[in-house]
């Protein structure tokens, strides 16, 4: 309204910003040489660059506070772009077919290393699936779940090591190893609600990476175990391009996989259990659902696709080392589910996909990067904390004159 | 004996350091129930401001306890500033959204504030002054305490005597617990609560800055990363204490520190974090809400 006001408002908040960042960003201290470097031309970048950042920063929340917001997210008029292409079938079909073609077309068009990016970019949509089951159906915040990631890859990689096992052996291996783990987990964590339970997630996740890091006898420590095959396909002998072609048709197999299965298990009765759970607790547990055992087989299911990739993983690099596994991957992992919309296998999809692809391309700023990263990290929780693509939430809708059937339901 | 004792006081500094970041998470918990990711960050921030002035101090030509003074106060304030920013800009737009939506921002935060000072300053390790006085004379009555130790342990205890206060006697503190204890019934006594988050931020800052000054020059080098690393320990110990009470971020510090001080003394170097989350795993298998954390029954 008053742009005078505006733009004082936004002069003051450009000196703040240049008194805030004047320490850091100006003064550099030679401590060898004892010399100080005085870089008082960042200050005015800093100056002019948040007095331009936050008038944007006022209009757009102004014209996100004065929209059409308040009756309720979705219930805005027009239906968004990306909304009615997943509703109607005339939309979507023509555009998954595109899609299919365009999955099958990619590695023949581009080179090598475009599809190991790609490969990198299908394993973390499998990941993702994979934690969403357990943070976005049932509601159990995961903040270690590169530990069974870790998991999957060190068993293929130390039975490989010490039995020769090949990969397609040790790829259910893999996953049956990280299962078994997510239910030793899921016992200490049953009793622990909202953020205790992230908390020793994160601390289990820790624990599995520094055990990793220092059991030289067992993991063979931080320098890790090299040498680990690539997939074989019945024998035979492939060059590198050939074998990252296989592999991306590999993750685009299990990517399907993982997407019909939780897609099945989005509507089967343990799905709604844990809906139920991530919602209210007491009330599930009145309805009935047998919470202890809902908790353990979101563990024991979410763990499992992440030691596949894990077995997958450890086959791409032909390499594994505790340092893949930090917290850091963890949190990776966990941001692409909100950041592409909890509960929605789209979002989850398209969230790992921007997070993978956007650091990669991003490698222009090379340095910057994991700047521009963070930054674009808050903007999008600050615009859409609901993520790129909402969850669908499924709900009945009475209508008058419409029998109520009553029978049915308690079929289920 | 020796050995023991002198194990017994690394843990009770390293408790104390660990106290001092822990209270800004529990803090900010108790408040808003956010886990503030980037409360390592801001305790980083702290240290490289400190270092920072101090070399320039020096370099100007002043020197001994003046330095200290100047630099950790303006190194606390411009922490201050700094938590006080990181909430207006990534948390306060939040405030309605889910649960998951402030954390995923904060972990960004989090991202972007360890490159920021990277790029801005080094990713190498950088020699920390010692600014602390080197009192010789405590090192031959008393063996098995360090000088520097001395000093964080009576600066820590010193803090959280004034925190107590501040939250039992004063007006600000009174408005705080309130908000902790139900911000709508709060807003609706006439506290502002949003200056209550801001206040908060602010505090908690400020005190993971004291600790910041104090191990950096304690341990003597710095880097864009320890943050990471003290603030997730930090972390642990407010859930071991039980999130959201103070005594227990303080009681869950100083059982965090001597853990690791003692694993680290009798059974491994190695091994010093695996022991610190396995403690909290095993206390919170048997007091699932911490060990002062009150056990809420929850009504329907």
């Amino acid at each position: 309204m008053n742009r005078l006001a505006e733009i004082r408002k936004s002069l003051a908040i450009a000196c703040w910003f240049m008194f805030l960042t004047f320490p850091v960003m100006v003064i550099r201290v030679n401590t060898i040489e004892k010399v100080i470097d005085w870089r008082w031309l960042n200050m005015l970048y800093i100056g002019a660059g948040s007095f331009a950042v936050s008038l944007l920063w006022r209009y757009l929340m102004g014209r996100a506070a004065g929209g059409p917001k308040p009756a309720g997210p979705e219930a805005s008029a027009p239906a968004p772009p990306l909304q009615r292409l997943r509703e109607d079938p005339k939309l979507y079909r023509p555009a998954l077919l595109l899609l299919a073609a365009a999955a099958l077309a990619y590695p023949f068009l581009v080179s090598t290393y475009q599809v190991n990016i790609m490969v990198t970019a299908l394993m973390y949509v499998v990941l993702g699936l994979g934690l969403n089951i357990v943070v976005g159906q049932a509601g159990l915040l995961h903040l270690g779940y590169a530990a069974f990631y870790a998991a999957g890859a060190y068993t293929y990689a130390l039975l490989n090591h010490h039995f020769g096992i090949g990969f397609w052996t040790a790829l259910p291996l893999g996953g049956l190893v990280a299962m078994l783990l997510g239910i030793l987990l899921g016992f200490p964590v049953l009793r622990l609600r909202g953020d205790y339970l992230a908390i020793v997630t994160l601390g289990f996740g820790e624990i599995v990476r520094l055990v990793l890091e220092n059991w030289n006898a067992f993991s063979f420590g931080p320098s890790g175990i090299s040498g680990i095959p690539r997939p074989g396909f019945f024998g035979i002998e492939m060059n590198l391009h050939g074998a990252t072609v296989y592999l991306y048709f590999l993750m685009i197999g299990l990517c399907l996989l993982t997407v019909f299965v939780v897609r099945r298990l989005q509507d089967s009765r343990i799905g709604r259990a844990w809906i139920a759970l991530r919602e209210d607790e007491i009330a599930c547990q009145a309805m009935g659902i047998d919470k202890t055992r809902a908790k353990m087989t979101a563990f024991a299911l979410g763990s499992t696709w992440a030691g596949l990739v894990g077995v997958i993983f450890a086959a791409k690099t032909t390499f594994v080392n505790p340092a893949s596994f930090t917290f850091l991957e963890s949190a990776m992992i966990l941001s692409m589910v909100v950041l592409g919309g909890m509960g929605s296998i789209l979002g989850v999809a398209l969230g790992a996909f921007i997070l993978v692809l956007l650091p990669e391309y991003l490698r222009v700023f090379s340095d910057y990067r994991m700047l521009l990263f963070g930054i674009i990290m808050v903007i999008m929780m600050v615009f859409r904390p609901q993520g790129l693509v909402s969850g669908i939430r499924r709900t009945y809708e009475y209508r008058k004159g419409e029998p109520v059937e009553h029978g049915t339901a308690a079929g289920r | 004996m020796d050995y023991f004792l002198e194990l017994f006081v690394g843990g009770l500094t390293r408790g104390s350091i660990y106290a001092l970041i822990a209270l800004g998470y529990t803090m900010v918990y108790g408040i808003i129930e956010l886990i503030n990711f980037a409360h390592g960050e801001i305790y980083m921030i702290g240290a490289f401001t400190a270092l920072i002035l101090s070399s320039v101090l020096a370099m100007a030509g002043m020197s001994g306890p003046a330095v200290l003074v100047l630099a950790s106060v303006v190194a606390v304030l411009y922490s201050a500033c700094y938590g006080f920013t990181v909430e207006k800009i990534a948390y306060k737009p939040l405030r309605r959204a889910s649960r998951l939506s402030p954390l995923i921002s904060a972990i960004g935060m989090s991202i972007f504030l360890q490159n920021y000072v990277m790029l801005a300053q080094t990713s190498d390790f950088l020699p920390f002054p010692s600014l602390l006085p080197d009192l010789d004379f405590i090192r031959d009555s008393i063996p098995f305490i360090g000088p520097t130790e001395l000093i964080i342990v009576l600066v820590t205890a010193a803090i959280m005597v004034l925190l107590t206060l501040l939250i039992k006697f004063t007006r600000m503190g009174k408005a705080m617990r309130a908000t902790a204890q139900d911000r709508n019934m709060a807003m609706l006594v006439g506290v502002n609560v949003n200056r209550v988050i801001s206040q908060t931020f602010i505090i908690g800052s400020a005190l993971a800055a004291v600790g910041g000054v104090l191990i950096a020059s304690h341990i003597g080098r710095i880097n864009f990363y320890i943050g990471f690393i003290a603030g997730i320990k930090a972390f642990t110990a407010a859930v071991l204490g039980g999130i959201g009470s103070i005594p227990g971020a303080v009681l869950g510090a100083l059982v965090l520190g001597w853990t690791e001080s003692f694993a680290t003394g009798y059974v491994s170097s190695d091994y010093e974090d695996v022991f610190a989350f396995a403690l909290l795993v095993v206390i919170l298998i048997f007091r699932p809400a911490g060990l002062l954390g009150r056990a809420t029954t929850q009504k329907v």
